[in-house]
This record gives C-alpha cells, sequence and structure tokens, in this order.
C-alpha cells in the first residue's frame, strides 16, 4: 500500500477539514482518559518522594508540559517552513493553529515550576538555566504570535510569521548555550535541578500517561483552530459555502 | 559592492543633513543609563557591579528604538521598491541598511561608553574590555535589529513589535558582552566571551542579511 500520495492530499484545506473533524472527537477521548488515569496513578498509585515528599508530584503534568512546549514549537517551525518552501496554505495555518497551544503549554511548564519551586528551593523563580530559556521561549511564541496577528494580509503574514519561527529554531540553541554558560558563570552551586537518580516505575507511568495526554490534547485543540482558521481563510470557496448552507438547513 | 557602498553613502549622507535626529539614540542611551543610579541607590560598590550590565541593556534598547526607522522612510517614499528592483541584490541592501545602522547608532554609543563608564566608577581596563564587547556586539544588534525592522514594516505599532520579537534574539550578545566585563572584574580571562561574541557577529553577519532580504521580499 503505497500511501505516500495520500498524505499530499490532505494538504488541501477541504480534505484536511474533513479528516480533523474525525479525528478530534478520539484525540479528545483519548486525552481525557489518560489524563485521568495519569493522575490517579500519580496522586494515589505513585510512592512518596524520599526528599522532597507530596511535592514532587507536580513533575507529572510539569515536564510533559516542558516537553511539549519544546515540541511544539519545533513542529511551527516545520510547519510554517514546509508552506513557506512548497507554498502549501494548509502548512501555514497549522503553523498558525499550533502557536497558541505551545505558548499555553510553556506558560503551564513556567507555572508549574514555579509552584514546584517554592516548596523545593524555597523561591517561586530562580534564574536557572532551564527556566531562563524556557522563559525566553514564552517570548519567541509571543513574538510569533504578535507579528502574525498584526499584519492584515494573511500572506504576508504567513510568511513573515515562518521566517521568524524558522529565526527562532535556529536561535533556540544558541540561546540555551548562552544561557547555560551565563549561568555556570554568574551563579555558584547553589541549586543543583539534577532529577531523582532513579525513578520509581509508577511515577514514570503516570508521566509517559500525561505525556500522552497532552499529546492527544496538543492534537485536538490544534486541530479544532486549525478547522476554523480554514473556514476563515475558505470562506468564500464553494465547499465552505455548500457546508454552511447545509448546517443552516439542518438548524431550520 | 557597489551597490551595497552608495547606499550606505546615501543613507549616512541623509543622516549628515539631519543631525538631531541622528544623535537621538545616543541621548537615550545616556539618560535612560543616569536612570538607573535613581532606582537602585547612589551606593558606589552597587553601581559598580551592575555597570556593564546596565550599558549593556542601554545600549540594547538605544539601538532598537532607531530600528523603527530603518526602511520606513524608504519604503514610504517608494525609494525602497525602486532599490529593490534596481539590480543590486536584496542581501546587499540588506546589509547596507544593516552597516548604516550601525555607523548612526552602534558606533556613536561605543564612543559615548567611556563617559557612562566613569560615571558609573568603573576601572579603565574595565572600560576597555566593554568597548571592546560594545565593538563586536552592536553590529550583531543592528544585523538582527534589520531583520525585525524588515518584517514589521508599514505595521501597526511597529515599534514595540520589533522589540517583542528581536529583543530575545538579542540575548545572547547581552550575555557575552557584559559577562566578559564581569568575568575580567573577577579575574577570569575575557576571551572566551569575545570569541563567542565573534562566532555571533559572523553567523548574524552570513545569516541575518539572507533573512532581512526574504523578509524584505515578503513585507513590500
Amino acid at each position: 500500500m503505497n500511501n505516500l500520495p495520500r498524505l499530499f492530499t490532505f494538504a488541501a484545506p477541504s480534505r484536511f477539514y474533513r479528516l480533523a473533524g474525525w479525528t478530534i472527537p478520539g484525540f479528545y477521548g483519548i486525552a481525557i482518559l489518560s489524563a485521568l488515569a495519569s493522575l490517579y496513578m500519580g496522586f494515589f498509585v505513585a510512592p512518596v518522594d524520599a526528599t522532597q515528599g507530596n511535592s514532587y508530584r507536580i513533575i507529572f503534568i510539569h515536564v510533559p508540559a516542558a516537553w511539549m512546549s519544546m515540541v511544539l514549537y519545533m513542529a511551527m517551525a516545520f510547519w510554517a517552513a514546509i508552506g513557506w518552501a512548497f507554498n502549501a496554505r494548509m502548512a501555514f495555518m497549522l503553523a498558525r493553529a499550533l502557536a497558541p497551544t505551545g505558548a499555553a503549554f510553556t506558560f503551564l511548564a513556567l507555572w508549574t515550576g514555579a509552584f514546584w519551586g517554592k516548596p523545593t528551593w524555597g523561591a517561586w523563580w530562580v534564574w536557572d538555566a532551564r527556566l531562563t530559556s524556557e522563559l525566553i521561549l514564552l517570548f519567541l511564541y509571543l513574538g510569533y504570535m504578535a507579528l502574525v496577528e498584526a499584519i492584515d494580509d494573511t500572506r504576508r503574514a504567513d510568511q513573515a510569521g515562518a521566517l521568524l519561527a524558522v529565526v527562532g529554531a535556529i536561535n533556540v540553541p544558541i540561546i540555551y548555550f548562552s544561557v547555560r554558560w551565563w549561568n555556570t558563570l554568574h551563579q555558584g552551586a547553589s541549586i543543583s535541578m539534577t532529577a531523582a537518580p532513579k525513578m520509581a516505575s509508577t511515577m514514570l507511568m503516570s508521566m509517559l500517561l500525561m505525556t500522552i495526554a497532552c499529546w492527544s490534547y496538543a492534537f485536538a485543540v490544534v486541530f479544532v483552530r486549525a478547522r476554523a482558521i480554514v473556514l476563515e481563510r475558505e470562506r468564500s470557496t464553494e465547499w465552505v459555502q455548500a457546508l454552511l448552507g447545509n448546517s443552516v438547513k439542518e438548524n431550520v | 559592492m557597489n551597490g551595497l557602498l552608495a547606499i550606505l553613502a546615501r543613507d549616512l549622507r541623509l543622516a549628515s543633513r539631519r543631525p538631531t535626529e541622528a544623535l537621538m539614540p545616543v541621548v537615550f542611551f545616556v539618560v535612560a543609563a543616569s536612570l538607573f543610579p535613581f532606582g537602585v541607590g547612589p551606593e558606589p560598590a552597587m553601581l559598580k557591579q551592575i555597570a556593564p550590565g546596565i550599558v549593556w541593556v542601554c545600549a540594547l534598547l538605544s539601538s532598537m528604538l532607531s530600528l523603527g526607522s530603518m526602511y520606513a522612510g524608504d519604503h514610504a517614499d517608494g525609494s525602497l521598491e525602486q532599490m529593490l528592483i534596481s539590480g543590486i541584490s536584496a542581501v546587499e541592501i540588506a546589509a547596507a541598511k544593516s552597516l548604516a545602522h550601525w555607523f548612526m547608532s552602534g558606533l556613536p554609543l561605543i564612543v559615548v561608553s567611556p563617559l557612562l563608564g566613569l560615571l558609573f566608577d568603573m576601572a579603565p581596563d574595565s572600560i576597555g574590555i566593554m568597548m571592546l564587547g560594545l565593538i563586536i556586539g552592536t553590529p550583531v544588534l543592528s544585523l538582527l535589529g534589520s531583520m525585525g525592522s524588515a518584517l514589521t514594516l508599514g505595521l501597526r505599532n511597529n515599534a514595540i513589535l520589533i522589540l517583542l520579537i528581536v529583543l530575545p534574539l538579542c540575548i545572547p550578545v547581552l550575555i557575552f558582552g557584559a559577562g566578559a566585563v564581569s568575568a575580567y572584574e573577577v579575574g577570569l580571562a575575557p576571551d572566551g566571551h569575545f570569541y563567542l561574541l565573534g562566532a555571533l557577529l559572523l553567523l548574524s553577519a552570513l545569516g541575518a542579511p539572507v533573512a532581512t532580504a526574504a523578509a524584505l521580499r515578503i513585507s513590500v
């Protein structure tokens, strides 16, 4: 079964719209179920940490959120680059749909990090390399979103956003390493962020379940947002008009 | 190369016709930096310690402030379009504009920075280290800023937008520029910082004009 050409057929917004519509309930379902399972395992099954007590349990949401924040930025830059290279409308729309979810996960990672930092380090925030680069990642997301929102012309907004996303993606490792070196220079060995040497398997299991939940949630909301963008941009095409006409009739 | 020199000479001549406007970034730089003692208190020891950071942050902000007008004037009167269709490569235009911006906003800051160093009671050799860092680092700000300026050409609120886009990308320059002075003051060799600043300069000199050229083609 050679399904490579078939994948490209979903570059057409109308087909993507339908495919995303079918998969969204499934992704929501997986997200809710695995989040519930993860929370149950995290709160009731996973043992109390020897050094941090119960406060470590925020790791189950913190680490997946931090992973997602980076994965989604890379996905956004990837789709922006694809859109730019092949002039693919759907890829641009996906890149735009990814940004708010990525920013939300970045914020969540920072926020949960602060809640975790207070009981364990005694401070809401420290200028640690990882925290700082996560904060800068949030700024990059905000810059991208501000730029594409500020440009009224869709084509220009897409391309300008793509350029910024790609430049940002090139800069992410540079920023990460410079922040790391800056941090080692300025800050003595006050805090080490090394995780527990060996994680209980239930802890790992709970974290992995939450990661699945985050991925599914991201797919679901990005698809919902992408479908809204598709409808907005393709509103003058026949298939959207037909879709709207049908639903109006159904409502009547 | 001729195109680059021609645009550079033109931009500098235009700036020389309005000397007050050209001096505004420097004035901002001095005024902004001298606000800090009012905020953190006049203790010389503390001011001396945070001086490199203050000078670098103010240099960063003041070179960002003049970015809004980098392409805007030429865009408004149509000369930017003429440059783009004149056969000079867009990369060359971007490089010339960045260089002109550095001459007008970066170079004056470097000249004035010893004055600020003295205001904050920095040692003469620390001032030298700071100036060397500024010489290598400020062109990076102009190169990156040029991209932000081209991307936001003709948009509402573009002054704030440029800051939001470019400042996160400038953080490495700030780190190594201010870090060189701090390292020197605690007795470490500042060479590593200069090498990294030089690497950033090379990378942005090669990459930023290309990105700016792409941004100009998108925006115009």
